[in-house]
């Protein structure tokens, strides 16, 4: 299958430094998401007034309990008139999406200039890791809360333990996760975490949720990623090679829902990522396969779910997950597909799923910090999470 | 060896809050009986209870009592709750063998953590949490309590 004629490109990608949980403070979310979207247009070659669209995920979510607002930014950053504003949908599933639904507007004839950003400040009372636990008691999280799975790390060590009973997945698999996402922020200036992680330092970690101890556990980090995206005719013009956008899609399927905040999945899908029907039509509307893609920015909130998302991509079978990635598939160096080679959610930094975006533009652009040669596509995905999860495919200008 | 055994939240940790569609559950549990929405139309069990069967979009629904039982579909072991430092909780999703479809998702109490397995048989007990409500959890059955609950 020849792949369809992209329409629309990425031009311009931005971001704040990642600070440490809180230490973005006393910057505003407001603040951060602007300082990200005028790097993004610095980095496109476009002024903030020629932004007309905005096309957020996490119902434009700054953090756990927080949120963007498009007036705020227009009246802080000077931006004259926007003719698009939306959002996907849920949480950090929707990360890859969003760069979908800025395409949607602007095929649709809806902005032309659209920007997607996550700015995430975790100030104490604002946590990834409470956000379940401390969140005040509704009927339906009535049905969760209660059992003590106080994180989504403890909500989805539940769904890896059914993956290691039904297919032997053992620990090792989520230590290479974790190892091998590490080396590859070793030479990433942009990476928290610079120190060489072992297998001994993973085993002797303190357990949180077992069978996950803490380095199955992404960063709580604060920062902000921007990244616009224009036709691709007018991408032609800017400052930087185009980044044309292959396929985007988002959405899921019922089986999968609300996912671990329900618990109710049909065994397959429960040990799954639920990014199955999403891949299968990213890859449909593509017209590629897993064997095309050179480089895979999985959403790493924690380590199991790299190992699914795998499986549900089709970088291997339903239930080899945890060999493939034993057998250093995914490794930078002299992996068959490597994956997040800038050091993910794990080591470099966590804003809800953009800096894989960032990471999967540097490589179409061929200036990634561990560049994959010759790369000429990258997937990208947005969290496993409840719906909508969601898939991106970026490739080079012919 | 001694094993700590696993063991709820405290009661004030806990609360609940309800709608009109999820109180008879709740209502139920605080007489000690485990129950769960059944759809009249077309007999699909539900949890947690919502105002519309799945399968045929009915909203009429019957309230069966279940026996009780239950089987560990999948779990967690958590050790790090902040105040409760030698505490362990181990947290699982339940199948019920008599609502078949429904999970809970709940705890396994009064267990050696490290004997819990996918597979293993439970039954229901309450445990007080906030506001006099009783909270549905499960501890490993054996016949000695299959014989104080007879
Ligand atoms: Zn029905």
């Amino acid at each position: 299958m020849a792949l369809q004629p992209p329409d629309t490109a990425i031009v311009g990608v931005g971001a704040t430094p990642y600070y440490p949980r809180g230490e973005s403070y006393p910057q505003t979310i407001t603040e951060l998401a602007g300082r990200a979207i005028l790097a993004a247009c610095e980095d496109a070659g476009l002024s903030v007034k020629d932004i007309d669209g905005f096309a957020y995920y996490s119902m434009a979510g700054g953090g756990y309990g927080r949120s963007m607002d498009t007036a705020s930014l227009m009246e802080t950053l000077g931006i004259p008139e926007i003719t698009f504003t939306a959002s996907l949908t849920a949480g950090g599933g929707g990360s890859a999406g969003s760069i979908g639904l800025a395409r949607a507007a602007i095929v649709a004839g809806d902005a032309t200039c659209v920007v997607s950003v996550m700015a995430l400040q975790q100030l104490p009372q604002y946590r990834l890791g409470g956000v379940f636990g401390k969140a005040e008691p509704t009927p339906e999280k009535s049905f969760i809360q209660p059992a003590g799975l106080t994180g989504p790390g403890h909500l989805m060590s539940v769904l890896a333990r059914r993956h290691m009973h039904m297919y032997g997945t053992r620990r090792e698999a989520f230590a290479e996760v974790a190892v091998s996402t590490r080396e590859n922020a070793l030479t990433r200036p942009t990476a928290l975490r610079r120190t060489p992680l072992t297998l001994d330092d993973y085993f002797n970690a303190r357990m949180i949720a077992e069978p996950l101890c803490l380095y199955d556990f992404c960063m709580e980090t604060d920062g902000a990623v921007a990244v616009l995206t224009t036709s691709l005719e007018r991408a032609r013009d800017l400052r930087q090679k185009p980044v044309p956008v292959i396929a985007a899609a988002h959405g899921g399927r019922r089986e999968w829902g609300r996912a671990f905040s329900w618990m109710g999945m049909p065994e397959e899908t429960f040990a799954s990522s639920g990014h199955a029907a999403v891949a299968q039509r990213l890859y449909g509307k593509a017209g590629v396969g897993p064997d095309d893609i050179d480089v895979a920015l999985l959403y790493d909130h924690f380590t199991p779910m790299v190992v699914m998302q795998l499986e549900d991509y089709g970088f291997c079978p339903k239930g080899e997950g945890g060999a493939f990635v034993e057998s250093g598939a995914i490794r930078y160096k002299g992996g068959s597909i490597p994956v997040n080679t800038h050091g993910g959610h794990l080591s470099e930094g966590y804003v809800i799923g953009m800096t894989h975006v960032r990471e999967a533009v540097e490589q179409m652009r061929g200036t990634a910090v561990n560049q994959v040669p010759d790369a000429k596509l990258a997937l990208v995905s947005g969290g496993p999470a409840t719906i909508p999860v969601s898939g991106l495919i970026l490739g080079r200008d012919a | 060896m001694s094993a700590v055994l696993s063991r709820a939240l405290p009661p004030e940790r806990v609360q609940i809050a309800t709608d009109h569609v999820t109180e008879p559950f709740w209502q139920a549990a605080r007489e000690r009986r485990l129950a769960a929405p059944r759809c009249a139309d077309c007999g699909h069990f539900r949890l947690p209870p919502t105002p519309f069967c799945p399968e045929c979009q009915s909203q009429k629904v019957d309230w069966v009592q279940l026996s009780g039982r239950a089987s560990v579909f999948s779990f967690s072991v958590v050790r790090d709750i902040p105040g409760l430092d030698d505490a362990v909780v181990v947290a699982a999703v339940v199948d019920l063998p008599d609502a078949p479809g429904a999970r809970l998702v709940s705890n396994v109490i009064d267990a050696d953590p490290d004997e819990v397995r996918i597979g293993m048989e439970l039954v229901v007990d309450f445990s007080p949490v906030s506001d006099g409500w009783l909270l549905p959890v499960f501890r490993p059955f054996t016949p000695a309590v299959e014989g104080k609950e007879g």
